[in-house]
């Protein structure tokens, strides 16, 4: 199980914007996402969490070839992906699938469930008619689907059963990674849990790799084998997911971790100053330096490279081995 | 416990759809002591919501609302609008989820504050504009002149929830009612803004009605918390004692499908089945399709809210023991 599934390399991401009002504003690039390398191996997680603006959702596009990287590459399986739109890329396409957080959104409204559910294997498989009918049946039934909501429109059925749909729907190519986009935010915590559940399940059975994009941390812990925390584009740390959040190290992450309303004893809260910069004027050196109680002059100049530490964990942290960081956590 | 300040009786409301009416709120009984805060949690279309758009009469005219609620011993219920106005802003303020769609898009904010101003509390040029300030300024916004001028859509998604904030503050309330004030905001955002609501309370001791369906946020909020399934009143305590000791199926239910951030994973526990529809909770418990406890007279009696401990109500049938979950006992394992 060694091989990499997926590897990410110095993903960038820019865009062109103007800064100023109007169309006759400065123009400016706005770095949405700004040198992300990750891999996935096969029938993992990795979660991805941030908060809004830092670019997790982009990586995740990214990753597919929904949209071309700016600079970096992405390699599944050893080999270059294919730019989007070509032959070769389509024919990759059956064997990764994106989740999205509004079922409803991801669903036409005016077609039966079911006949969506066959949709990606009239366009990738071209089975029969009654064989894409059997495969359906079968998806149906491992996400807790019955066959009687086959001839069901989405808006008969329950939030937390349009998302079966669609993870159905995703399931129909036997695909071997999921990028999954905050897809249990629009549902209720009873409902979560069971989406949750389904999502474990169907990685045992089918060896599915996940790429698990939230801000929801008890999610992300709760389905992650690692995770990596992102900030304006970058990712700032990652760790083995009960490590990273029993210990995160990056000042940045023991914010987010200690922000985190829990249920029992309150913890000690690293009260975070101000809003996340505009990502059209990233800060210089270590973009954190203007929220983070700890930066020095080095952190305002010089951008802090994500390293590797003895024990495994990657941070982007110049003062994160410093003792009196230590304490002060 | 001393004389409420907000005592909302048998509240119940009906919305009217092409002749058939659905019931939103069925009955609903709660308290609130003077500078109380109060949790309620419950899922989507439970009725935490409805209850208090219905008590400030904020609800379209297709709503049928019914039972009592009180401000001290002013009834709301079918009050005047005269009588509203009075309340509204002044001794209940609300505020809610997405502040960017509730702030005027085409005014300044400081236009703004100062309208709420002299509605409630008849301030006028030199006079509103230092309260205005000091608003800005006790809501923890830096550079309060020169926000003055802006519009909602210059500020971020944590200020506007400030600025709504300083606006439900302007008529010095004595409860505010906050609906879900942080769901659309970052989490480091939110603990900024349930800092200010808590450091806010023990300045002015106002009350609070802290509605949410994230129980992290209620459970680290609230003195007193509620929880509402299918526009009833299921369970109420006081936080410690629901969080450690719920006696709903329900409620243990909500705990227990919640993953954690500390200790080891276990699997959660799902609650099977989904909430019913506005209008189709069944005759009995609403509770009873999804509970693994359910007898044949949970489907068709509902309930009684009952005393089960020292300020801990329960409605339910079944009275379970203290430390026993009903997801845990054999006949749950089905």
């Amino acid at each position: 199980m060694s091989m990499t599934l997926l590897e990410a390399t110095g993903l960038r991401r820019h865009y062109q914007v103007r800064a100023g009002r109007g169309p006759f504003g400065a123009k400016a690039v706005l770095r949405a996402v700004d040198g992300v390398s990750l891999s996935l191996k096969p029938g993992r997680t990795l979660g991805l969490v941030g908060e809004s603006g830092c670019g997790k959702s982009t990586t995740g596009k990214l990753v597919l070839g929904f949209i071309p990287p700016t600079a970096g590459t992405v390699r599944y399986r050893g080999t270059d992906m294919p730019p989007a739109g070509t032959p070769a890329w389509r024919a990759l396409r059956p064997r990764m699938q994106m989740v999205y957080q509004d079922p409803l959104g991801a669903l036409d409204r005016r077609l039966p469930v079911g006949v969506q559910i066959m949709e990606p294997l009239a366009i990738h498989g071209a089975k029969s008619p009654a064989e894409q009918r059997d495969r359906a049946a079968g998806v149906m039934a491992a996400v807790g689907l019955q066959m009687h909501q086959f001839d069901r429109y989405p808006h008969e059925l329950s939030g937390g059963q349009r998302q079966r749909v669609v993870l159905a729907r995703a399931l129909m190519t036997e695909p071997d990674l999921l990028v999954c986009d905050e897809p249990i935010s629009a549902l209720d915590v009873s409902i979560q849990a069971q989406v949750v559940n389904l999502l474990l399940d169907l990685q045992d059975q089918m060896g599915i790799a996940y790429l698990f994009i939230s801000h929801d941390l008890k999610v992300v812990r709760q389905v992650s084998h690692e995770v990596a925390v992102m900030y304006l584009g970058r990712i700032v740390e990652q760790g083995e997911a009960e490590d990273l959040f029993a210990r995160p190290l990056h000042p940045y992450t023991r914010a987010l971790v200690s922000a985190i309303p829990v249920l029992g004893p309150r913890r000690e809260r690293l009260l975070l100053q101000g809003d996340p910069p505009n990502p059209v004027d990233v800060p210089s050196g270590c973009s954190f330096h203007t929220r983070c109680p700890f930066a020095t002059a080095a952190c305002r100049a010089e951008t802090p490279a994500l390293r590797t530490l003895p024990d495994g964990r990657q941070v982007a942290c110049h003062r994160v081995e410093e003792p009196a960081l230590q304490v002060a956590a | 416990m001393t004389a409420p300040l907000v005592e909302v009786t048998g509240l119940t409301v009906d919305f009217e759809r092409d002749g058939r009416s659905s019931r939103a709120v069925d009955g609903v009984d709660l308290a609130i002591a003077p500078g109380e805060a109060l949790g309620i949690v419950g899922e989507s279309g439970s009725g935490k919501s409805v209850t208090w758009l219905a008590a400030l009469g904020l609800l379209p005219a297709r709503a049928r609302v019914g039972g009592s609620v009180r401000i001290d011993k002013q009834q709301l219920i079918g009050a005047a609008p005269k009588v509203l106005e009075g309340v509204r802003g002044k001794r209940i303020a609300m505020i809610f989820q997405d502040p960017s769609s509730c702030l005027n898009p085409v005014h300044r904010i400081g236009w703004q504050l100062v309208e709420a101003l002299k509605l409630h509390r008849g301030l006028d040029g030199a006079a509103a504009e230092a309260a205005t300030l000091r608003l800005l300024d006790q809501v923890g916004i830096a550079d309060a002149r020169r926000r003055l001028g802006d519009f909602p859509h210059q500020l971020s998604g944590g200020l506007n929830q400030r600025v709504m904030i300083a606006m439900a503050l302007a008529g010095e309330p004595d409860l505010l009612i906050a609906d879900e004030p942080t769901t659309a905001l970052d989490a480091t955002i939110q603990a900024q803004i349930l800092a200010l609501l808590a450091s806010i309370r023990r300045d002015t001791g106002m009350a609070l009605v802290l509605i949410s369906h994230d129980l992290g946020v209620v459970a680290e909020n609230v003195n007193r918390v509620a929880v509402m399934y299918a526009g009833r009143l299921v369970e109420e305590a006081m936080g410690q004692d629901l969080f450690g000791a719920a006696r709903h199926p329900y409620t243990q239910g909500l705990l227990a499908a919640l993953p954690t951030l500390t200790g080891p994973r276990r699997r959660l526990a799902a609650i099977p089945g989904t909430v019913p529809e506005p209008g189709k909770a069944p005759p009995g418990c609403a509770f009873a399709p999804r509970c693994p406890l359910a007898e044949p007279r949970c489907q068709s009696e509902p309930p009684p809210v009952r005393h089960v401990g020292l300020m801990h109500r329960a409605a339910c049938h079944l009275q379970i023991d203290v430390g026993v979950s009903a997801w845990n006992l054999p006949r749950a394992a089905e």
